[in-house]
């Protein structure tokens, strides 16, 4: 499943913001949003990156797709490397982004069938007369009838408007997925159908993904491997497995305490053990 | 939504009468009635009676008005005009098209003013282009009307003598579209002033909102091109409160032609405003005041509707009958 070849190799990438203040705005200090993280994804593995809220983990996300400006360091996508400042557009051809929210994120104005139409019209995808069999091809594949083309965001529940999410995301037929907490603003019984709906489409479409997540249970499910964040730099990384048998850093001790588990038997050895007695 | 606009004109039909009511009391609780300002105070008071009886003002206040009811609903006739004899919707609607004229390019020129310099700050906020737009339409908003008129008729009719300190047309002659430009120029800095002065803010901070959405991020990660994401995605939303504003925006230009024109001697609905309150002449504001709340509920009803127009959320609640 996982071969040799990284499909995104992150080295060393900062993203910093600066603290507007004063008159005239100047710029005193900055946020250290992402502060020198390295990471390589292979072509068709799910990466895992978990960790608290504001610890720079979407911020990461962004700046690998290019919305936000990277300060420093180098994004390498299939052995080119991207230069954020001009590539943008060409960059979301390979480079695909599923969001957190699926309501706000949908422009009100569209209907589904614009959602979806306007990235293939502007990437020039299909061709403008197979656009509308592209569009319901597209809704088919995330599992939505194909007369939402003509509805808006507003008439579908959470779940639905995440798969159009998805489906517009697919629609520029990216190589890679970064999933920016996919699930985490959907109720628990449609969180399952969602991630199921990943995991089909990994397989059909052979996609590469970066799944982002604020706790461990949401990525053990789908992650080949997981990186733990905190406070802009990665920690800790590794396979799933080693991730909730042996963790090494204490930041990712504190994550699987905090991830509960019904079953005890199931729960890992640090859960199972009380805080403090293993650090 | 036909259904809709018929039971929206209903609705209109009982805010009118009130407004009449209103203004016809309040009308004749100042003092002064149009005898006093036509007839000479050395002429005796059997001349004077004879006069109030001529014109109907002999009769209780609640005759005269169902008197002026009933010529309205059963006649649709707004009766004439106790100074001049003429009658009243002929007074008024000789005046409507220069006062039309005045406000509509007035609120067009504005609007193109405001819409992409209010974009422009937006995108671009606190930079120094934004704020001389932020600072030109604080001047815009707060300087009266009157006064930048005078100070303009002041500087470029006196002073200079580039253009006509008044009037639609010059005196004798039958008017040519380039001198009606040319009069024209005056009213419409002022107007335009305030209505920019206005807009530029409105637009700006409804533009700022907008550009914070998750949805415009989803834009940008598709793809589309800057220049597209915010005039396409952004501007389209931000426009959905901004349609309100406009049609209050009618309404305030109706207010502010009764100075505007007064000052350029505009011979429009707000000069003819104006001298007939100065003559008492009841009929005629009568009719100028039915107008008045014609047109803002009209305005009223045509926003609500352009609103539905604009906004798919709100479209599908009047065309479905129920939400969802």
């Amino acid at each position: 499943m996982t071969t040799k070849k990284p499909l995104l190799v992150v080295q060393n990438v900062k993203t910093y913001y600066p603290i507007k203040t004063g008159f005239m705005n100047l710029k005193t200090d900055y946020v250290k949003a992402v502060d020198g993280v390295s990471f390589d994804i292979f072509e068709g593995e799910t990466v895992g990156l978990v960790g608290e809220s504001g610890c720079g983990k979407s911020t990461l996300g962004r700046t690998i797709i290019g919305l936000e400006p990277i300060t420093d360091g180098h994004i390498y996508f299939d052995g080119q490397q991207m230069d954020y400042r001009t590539d943008r557009v060409s960059l979301s051809k390979q480079i695909q982004i599923v969001f957190q929210d699926p309501y706000s994120s949908l422009n009100p104005r569209q209907t589904i069938g614009d959602v979806l139409a306007e990235p293939l019209r502007v990437h020039r995808i299909v061709a403008a007369r197979d656009i509308p069999q592209e569009v319901e091809r597209l809704l088919q594949l995330v599992g939505l009838p194909t007369t939402a083309k003509s509805r808006y965001p507003h008439e579908f529940s959470g779940g639905q408007r995440q798969r159009v999410g998805i489906a517009r995301a697919l629609a520029l037929r990216p190589r890679l997925l970064i999933c920016d907490e996919p699930v985490s603003a959907l109720d628990v019984s449609i969180q399952a159908q969602i991630m199921n709906l990943f995991k089909q489409l990994q397989q059909e479409l052979g996609l590469t993904y970066l799944f982002i997540a604020h706790g461990l249970g949401a990525v053990k499910y789908i992650s080949d491997r997981i990186a733990v964040m905190y406070a802009g730099k990665i920690v800790e990384m590794g396979t799933t497995e080693d991730i909730f048998l042996r963790p090494q850093h204490a930041y990712t001790k504190t994550l699987l305490r905090a991830y509960p588990n019904p079953d005890p038997t199931k729960r890992s050895i640090i859960q199972r053990t009380q805080k403090g007695a293993l650090e | 939504m036909i259904g809709y606009i018929v039971r929206r004109l209903l609705i209109a039909v009982p805010v009118l009468f009130g407004v009449t009511v209103i203004n016809f009391l309040i009308m004749r609780m100042a003092p002064g009635n149009p005898v006093d300002m036509l007839v000479s105070p050395k002429l005796p008071d059997a001349a004077r009676e004879a006069k109030m009886i001529e014109l109907g003002l002999h009769e209780p206040i609640y005759i005269q008005y169902w008197n002026w009811l009933k010529n309205l609903v059963v006649h649709q006739d707004l009766g004439y005009s106790m100074i001049t004899y003429e009658p009243v919707t002929t007074m008024i609607w000789d005046r409507m098209g220069p006062t039309v004229l005045l406000m509509g390019v007035a609120l067009i020129l504005g609007l193109c003013i405001a819409i992409p310099v209010g974009i422009y700050s937006a995108t671009k906020q606190y930079s120094k282009l934004d704020y001389v737009f932020v600072t030109g339409s604080f001047l815009g908003i707060s300087i009266p009307n009157f006064f930048l008129a005078l100070l303009l008729v002041y500087v470029f009719s006196i002073q200079l003598n580039w253009l006509p300190s008044g009037g639609m047309k010059e005196l004798g002659s039958s008017g040519s579209v380039t001198t009606l430009i040319i009069h024209m120029i005056l009213p419409l800095i002022v107007l335009v002033a305030s209505v920019a002065g206005r807009n530029i803010r409105y637009v700006r901070s409804s533009m700022l909102e907008i550009l914070g959405q998750d949805y415009l991020r989803t834009a940008r990660a598709k793809g589309v091109k800057e220049f597209f994401v915010v005039n396409k995605h952004g501007m389209r939303n931000a426009l959905i409160p901004i349609v309100t504003i406009i049609g209050l925006e009618i309404p305030i230009l109706f207010g502010g032609a009764v100075v505007v024109e007064q000052i350029f001697s505009w011979p429009g609905i707000g000069q003819l405003t104006l001298s007939s309150i100065m003559n008492r002449d009841y009929s005629t504001l009568m009719g100028l005041n039915l107008v008045a709340a014609f047109v803002v509920i009209a305005a009223n009803i045509v926003t609500d509707i352009a609103y539905a127009f604009v906004d798919p959320r709100i479209r599908k609640s009047y065309v479905g009958g129920s939400k969802r």
